[in-house]
């Protein structure tokens, strides 16, 4: 059964069609890369995908039930966990703190329930374990690279048990080695069954890690292949038009 | 606990664990010492009262020791509302005025016969509810708190002035003892409004550090937007930051109204300022995310020693303005320079 799956998907501001139509499945363990121009409608799917506004019409469905967001902490209470572009981090927390903001754990009862520091330290230790990131979770933020605030990012999808994460741009501004990090990041959590949208302009990252590359242009999606039977050229030419469909 | 950063494997997963990597802290306890902002300015009053000590002899007196405490409990209490309002990014202007109409509420209240737990009660509710109006129109209507406090400073002392008919209010009729304890009283030789400041430090400390609301707090200040993406109810936290604000600004209108023994609606003037100077030179920043309860009491505590040393060592007083602005600033630099060597 498909993680997550859109049917018909449209959107309009007004006279702008954004979306004209966008069906889209992703299984468990599957890593899709999601490409397109400036405007080709990815930033308006993502605000959908993480609820920050409904469709116009379509449908969306998780592990086959359809599901209606009016804000982003629906969503991820429904399992659809966001790596923002921007990583959306508060740089004066810790990592743990960052991890565990807005879901924090808690003990003791009544009014009198506080912050358990021992369980989210560990917690979150155990989290950077799995994605075999070197971030200490009693570390600032602000102190830390590129590729750390990235794991601090993606470690706060793993809290739940969500089975489907959405990241948008993650290798956008980090250094090369920082890249590495963030794609073996990608791999580890596709290892453990999560299947991940990743929107990227960058041909390389996508060839390195999805399976599959949808290509949208103007609001539709003009492309969905396999990632071994096409090639960066093919799904350039697709992104700027000089290929109409594939 | 190693105190250091280790120093970097060249491979990720060879030569050491995660686990062990996982498990460090950034700095230990004497790092996390040196570079808070509280801990110098301890060291500074520390150094000052050694100095007056020796100076002038007066100065380590049991007598001026007790008013110096109580002079600083009223902006430390309002300090302690302002750090968190500051810490969400936002600013109070208005604590003065709403410290003058509280003053005012509970003076006519008591003048009228009420006893003095209804003329309390009524002026703390009048904070709160001076707080709710600036925090709704701050988080649910988005305006900039620093004009919607100072339309509210104007406001409450325009509410203050009319109801009290423009009139000091000093019959306080059978309440009068209760009210003139509650401010001017004190319990094991240290002012009633001391222990005020001393409880209300240790309870907005442990809100900070340990409840989720203040760790929403530090949250907000830091980045608003990730905030409210990850669930935190922004605007209702900003709501009622505000209100206790207002809390505040009553509980510390009540105290001095109680110690002067009477109600001008002149009370509290200016007050905002050194209020927000306090949480300032206590460590608090500007900018959101980061402050203290402590830094609140001790930057009030520093500011009133300041004054008080100028009085004891024959400055003229005019000159306190001057030396409390410079410390001010040199706050804010101090906190530049430890910016820098954080990174």
């Amino acid at each position: 059964m498909a993680v997550l799956e859109l049917r018909g998907i449209t959107k309009r501001f007004g006279a702008i069609e954004a979306l004209r139509g966008v069906d889209l499945r992703l299984e468990a363990g599957e890593v899709l890369g999601l490409m397109g121009d400036n405007g080709a409608g990815k930033s308006t799917l993502v605000k959908i995908i993480a609820g920050n506004f409904p469709p116009t019409t379509g449908e969306i469905r998780i592990d086959g039930e359809a599901q209606h967001f009016t804000k982003p902490v629906d969503a991820r209470e429904r399992g659809i966990e966001v790596v923002y572009q921007d990583l959306a981090l508060c740089d004066n927390l810790t990592a743990a703190a960052n991890i565990f903001l807005g879901r924090e754990m808690k003990r003791g009862f009544g009014p009198l329930r506080l912050l358990d520091y021992p369980s989210m330290y560990a917690r979150a230790a155990s989290l950077f374990g799995e994605l075999k990131s070197e971030t200490r979770p009693r570390d600032l933020v602000k102190m830390m690279s590129g590729g750390q605030r990235q794991a601090v990012a993606i470690a706060r999808t793993r809290l739940t048990d969500s089975k489907f994460v959405l990241m948008d741009e993650p290798t956008a501004a980090i250094s090369v080695r920082q890249v590495a990090e963030v794609l073996a990041l990608i791999r580890r959590l596709k290892d453990q069954g999560v299947g991940i949208i990743l929107i990227s302009h960058r041909m390389p990252d996508v060839f390195e890690v999805c399976d599959h590359v949808l290509v949208m242009r103007r609001g539709l999606p003009v492309a969905e292949k396999p990632i071994a039977d096409t090639s960066p050229e093919e799904v350039t030419g697709l992104i700027t038009g000089a290929i109409h469909a594939a | 606990m190693a105190k250091s950063t280790p120093t970097r494997p060249a491979n990720p997963s060879g030569g050491i664990d995660i686990e062990e990597v996982t498990g460090l802290r950034e700095r230990g306890l004497a790092g996390v010492l040196f570079a808070s902002q509280p801990f110098w300015i301890t060291v500074a009053l520390a150094v000052l009262c050694v100095l007056m000590a020796y100076v002038a002899p007066a100065f380590a007196s049991l007598d001026n020791f007790y008013n110096i405490t109580r002079n600083f409990a009223f902006i430390g209490v309002m300090a302690l509302g302002m750090t968190a309002v500051i810490i969400t990014g936002g600013i109070d202007l208005s604590i003065g005025s709403i410290m003058g109409l509280v003053g005012i509420v509970l003076g006519l209240l008591l003048e009228a016969g009420w006893p003095w737990y209804v003329a309390v009660s009524a002026g703390l509710v009048a904070g709160m509810a001076a707080g709710a109006i600036n925090g709704y129109l701050i988080a649910y209507l988005r305006l900039a708190p620093f004009v919607v406090t100072l339309g509210m400073l104007s406001i409450a002392r325009s509410a203050a002035i009319v109801l009290s008919g423009n009139r000091m209010i000093y019959d306080f009729g059978p309440g009068a003892d209760a009210v003139y304890w509650i401010g001017g009283g004190s319990i094991l030789g240290i002012s009633n409004p001391v222990w005020v400041l001393v409880v209300g430090a240790l309870v907005f400390g442990f809100i900070f550090n340990a409840t989720a609301w203040g760790r929403y707090l530090y949250a907000i200040g830091g980045n608003e937007r990730a905030a409210g993406l990850t669930g935190v109810p922004v605007a209702r936290i900003k709501l009622q930051v505000y209100v206790v604000s207002g809390l505040t600004a009553a509980i510390a209108g009540i105290l001095i109204t109680g110690w002067q023994g009477s109600a001008i609606n002149a009370l509290g003037v200016g007050y905002e300022l050194r209020v927000i100077a306090s949480t300032v030179i206590g460590g608090t920043n500007l900018m959101g995310g980061e402050g203290g309860a402590y830094g609140a009491f001790i930057g009030a505590a520093l500011i009133e020693l300041i004054r008080n040393a100028l009085l004891m060592a024959g400055v003229d007083s005019n000159w306190q303005g001057a030396f409390v602005g410079l410390f001010i600033i040199l706050a804010v630099l101090l906190e530049r320079l430890r910016g820098q060597r954080g990174g």
